[in-house]
């Protein structure tokens, strides 16, 4: 149980970023909504409260190294899939394929990833669990829905556990010279992604006057997206130190990281559309479910680790 | 507290904390607000779990005093369940079988409430495992109604728990469950049998829909 120093460096940035976000909140909310009134004003403090739990339960996960962040982002990939499956389409005959999904399949893959096999690992929910859930609803022998329901449950499987697992993996790349520091990789991607998504919600808020997909989410808007991109990119090249990057090499990550966690952003509000609701779940206050808040994790996580693996990584 | 007694309330926890760990129940107060005021909760049936879900929602003071009302014809059928009905759960077993039965389940769960409880009850009688979201209800609950008409009726739908354990299954599968409390309602001056259980019957069905809708 050791933190690289960079990591301690990191983690009270962050705090401070936190107090002065509780302390502004804690303004706001004497000028504007002094009687607890105001809904945005509310839901401000809300939201902040839960960043410093998450936050929190993050850096605990990140000292305990690869056990941490495997079983953190287990338990994550769980409550995930928890509100994912509830608004997919299933029926009775699916009982057992949706029980293999969550005690075997996520489980499997995580212990995979806990045990390095890199072989298995990246293919073992796109190839073998792809195979083997439909098998298993088949053999039911209920046909009504049959190709939709095998489709949702794999789709909650590859963004709930395949995608999202990909954050512990960063910690199974070889980078010579950045030995004993790879959970700052953890922190660099969550960091610059959300990040990117508070700056984006703070831009849109200021300046936010065009709407990029009105019918899909009214809230997005091209200034909240460009200044927040942006601003979370110059966030993360100023990050370079800690990690094996060169600054413009930390800047372009940070676009790559950015962009591709707003399109993840976007996707999973075309699917909450889609059903009819406007949070995946109710367990982070202000927030919404776990869902709401790693949507542009799970887009962005893959992407990254490939890049540094093709790139950075000797294995 | 004999060492069963203690046992059985560890008991409790532990089911209920396995509850939430599975189903991560919400409770949406709609209607009536958590109070310990003497009340009967009547709810949808679909799976054993049904009463395990709102005992969960409701404040531990509450839930202490709060017993569901179920089957000696099914709890009574072998020693573990025995335990769990009558110790963990602190039931009002009644005899569903007109025939066989030595107790009046009305006078019975009457009885319950003037000892102070509170009651969960399933007016269907037995669990839905059809198409149709709620079947028709069964007397017991206008025969309560009429024995004691100043006990609030507070109708409970319980949503997706039938997804996350059907009928047979013993695997539960983790899925979101929203328990919402409605409107208390009471048996009004002269009304009759039909028209109490119809208006109690669309008092739990408008509760689904409103869930539906939102």
């Amino acid at each position: 149980m050791s933190a690289p120093f960079e990591f301690i460096l990191l983690l009270g940035g962050v705090f401070c970023v936190l107090i002065l976000a509780s302390f502004v909140a804690s303004i706001l909310k004497k000028r504007v909504s002094p009687d607890d009134t105001d809904p945005v004003i509310e839901n401000l403090v809300a939201r902040i409260n839960a960043w410093w739990a998450m936050v929190a339960l993050l850096a605990i996960a990140m000292l305990f190294g690869r056990a941490g962040a495997v079983i953190l982002f287990g338990l994550l990939s769980f409550a995930a899939m928890r509100e994912f499956l509830t608004l997919t389409a299933k029926s009775r005959a699916d009982h057992y394929a949706l029980a293999t999904a969550f005690f075997v399949v996520l489980p499997v893959q995580y212990f995979l990833i806990w045990i390095d096999w890199y072989g298995l690992y990246s293919i073992f929910i796109p190839v073998y669990a792809f195979l083997l859930l439909p098998i298993i609803s088949a053999l039911r022998g209920e046909t009504e829905n049959f190709l939709t329901r095998v489709s949702e449950t794999q789709w909650g499987l590859m963004i709930c556990v395949f995608a999202a697992s990909h954050v512990p993996a960063l910690l199974t790349l070889q980078i010579p010279g950045y030995e004993g520091k790879l959970i700052l990789l953890i922190a660099f991607l969550v960091v610059v992604v959300q990040g990117s998504d508070v700056l984006q919600y703070v831009f849109g808020k200021l300046f936010g006057r065009h709407k990029i997909a009105p019918v899909l989410s009214p809230s997005k808007t091209w200034e909240g997206f460009l200044g927040g991109v942006l601003s979370a990119s110059i966030l993360g090249a100023l990050l370079w130190w800690m990690t094996p990057f060169a600054i413009w090499q930390a800047f372009l990550l940070s676009v790559l990281i950015a962009v591709m966690g707003f399109f993840g952003g976007l996707v999973m509000s075309a699917i909450k559309r889609d059903k009819g609701v406007k949070d995946w779940g109710h367990l982070i206050a202000g927030h919404g479910g776990f869902v709401d808040r790693l949507d542009s994790v799970v887009f962005s996580a893959p992407i990254f680790f490939h890049v540094l693996r093709y790139f950075w990584s000797t294995v | 507290m004999t060492a069963n007694s203690v046992f059985a309330n560890v008991s409790a926890s532990v089911i209920v904390l396995f509850a939430r760990l599975v189903t991560a129940v919400r409770a949406i107060w709609d209607g009536v607000e958590p109070v310990p005021s003497k009340r009967v909760y009547f709810a949808n049936h679909t799976s054993n779990g049904d009463f395990v879900l709102i005992w969960a929602v409701l404040p531990p003071s509450i839930r202490r005093r709060t017993r569901p009302v179920a089957g000696s014809d099914y709890w009574l059928t072998s020693k573990l369940k025995t335990f769990i009905g009558r110790d963990v759960f602190n039931a009002v077993l009644i005899d569903r079988n007109p025939e066989s039965r030595e107790h009046d389940p009305v006078a019975q769960m009457a009885a319950a409430l003037d000892e102070g409880s509170s009651l969960i009850l399933f007016p269907e009688g037995t669990r839905n495992t059809g198409d149709d979201p709620l079947l028709p209800f069964k007397t017991g609950l206008y025969h309560l109604a009429m024995q004691r008409p100043d006990v609030d009726l507070v109708p409970v739908w319980i949503e997706n728990l039938n997804q996350v354990m059907p009928k047979g299954e013993i695997l539960p599968i983790p899925l979101i469950c929203t328990v919402r409390f409605g409107e208390a309602l009471r048996l009004e001056a002269g009304e009759v049998k039909g028209a109490f259980l119809e208006r109690s019957h669309a008092a739990l069905l408008a509760l689904k829909d409103s869930g539906d809708a939102a």
